[in-house]
């Protein structure tokens, strides 16, 4: 590993893998080297099942712009739906 | 030097070797055919994981006359994609550095007991493998010549050790026991050039052999030809030099 900056976080579920759907457990948020993202370093986020194997994995790698958009937009929409009574 | 009248083969696959703790990992061995004698590298590979690139890194130093050996550090992690395998091993906060160096042992062991060996092992890594080439080189008696391409993480802050990685490698230079080859790019943040500057220091107040070669308009990862930090003209020298210094400290008697 090269920048070693990862957070896991405990979640609950589902993601579309390479098999299908399967029942989301963890996600991995790093800040480091992308697989396939054009960037040196990217925002990494790895939905994932430990207890499936290393196969059980919906990965996404975000530019810092794009992953703050998305935290932004995330909590925009949570906002919404809660003024609109629709969180259960 | 190869000329188009020469007899060429090579034989590569998937061994398993003792790495760490004495535990069969697997790992990718590649070799030239014939009787040798033939000088042999240990290559370690990059946070990406045991990927195409280092099979295809393997298979070249196999046909430049060298048994190379790229064990698999993350087959603790379990097996799927090397990607999968990587973001596991990502997650866990990566591999320790004690672990890693009994897996090189292990190769080194592996590659000094060949029949066709010259008896001369070298070692070569890129990113968090060049980092772990250089602890191996500082660590493990008997490598003769090492390669360290755009290692970070070899200049540590206290803040920034953990249980994994304990001790900033730069700390073990006085350490080193071969010669040492650095390829780095200007533009690089991991290795940052001031970063690199420190480590020249370093070796230079310990008297250590050492070659560096700093490439402008470059970052990090150039060789990676399937990236888009490859860049071409760069990589083609820095192939030139690591091949160079391997033919200077491997196969000729110094």
């Amino acid at each position: 590993m090269c920048t070693m900056i990862v957070t896991q976080v405990a979640i609950d579920g589902s993601g579309k893998g390479t098999n299908g759907w399967f029942t989301l457990r963890e996600a991995n948020v790093s800040y480091d080297h992308p697989f396939n993202a054009p960037f040196e370093h990217a925002l990494n986020i790895d939905f994932v099942n430990e207890s499936l194997g290393p196969g059980a994995r919906v990965a996404v790698e975000l530019s810092v712009e794009a992953a703050r958009a998305l935290v932004e937009t995330i909590n925009a929409v949570i906002v919404q739906a809660e003024a609109g009574g629709y969180l259960e | 030097m190869y000329e188009t009248s020469m007899y060429e083969g090579m034989l590569a696959e998937t061994i398993s070797m003792p790495g760490f703790q004495g535990d069969l990992i697997n790992a990718y061995f590649a070799r030239p055919l014939g009787p040798g004698p033939f000088p042999a590298v240990v290559l370690i590979h990059h946070m990406p994981g045991w990927d195409e690139w280092y099979r295809e890194a393997t298979r070249k130093f196999a046909h430049h006359g060298y048994a190379a050996l790229s064990p698999n550090l993350y087959f603790r992690a379990g097996h799927g994609s090397p990607e999968d395998v990587a973001a596991k091993v990502r997650a866990a906060g990566g591999v320790s550095d004690e672990q890693v160096l009994g897996d090189l042992a292990g190769a080194l062991a592996f590659l000094h007991a060949l029949p066709a060996g010259n008896g001369k092992v070298g070692v070569f890594g890129t990113c968090s493998g060049g980092r772990h080439a250089f602890l191996a080189a500082c660590r493990i008696p008997g490598f003769a010549a090492a390669i360290d391409c755009w290692g970070g993480r070899v200049v540590m802050a206290p803040e920034d050790l953990t249980p994994r990685q304990p001790v900033a490698p730069i700390d073990f230079t006085s350490d080193l026991a071969c010669p040492l080859l650095g390829i780095f790019g200007e533009e690089d943040q991991n290795p940052p050039p001031a970063h690199v500057d420190r480590l020249e220091a370093e070796l230079k107040l310990h008297g250590k052999r050492y070659e560096f070669y700093m490439y402008p308009k470059a970052g990090h990862g150039f060789f990676y030809h399937d990236r888009p930090a490859y860049r071409q003209e760069q990589a083609v020298d820095g192939w030139k030099k690591v091949f160079a210094f391997l033919e200077t400290h491997l196969r000729t008697a110094v």
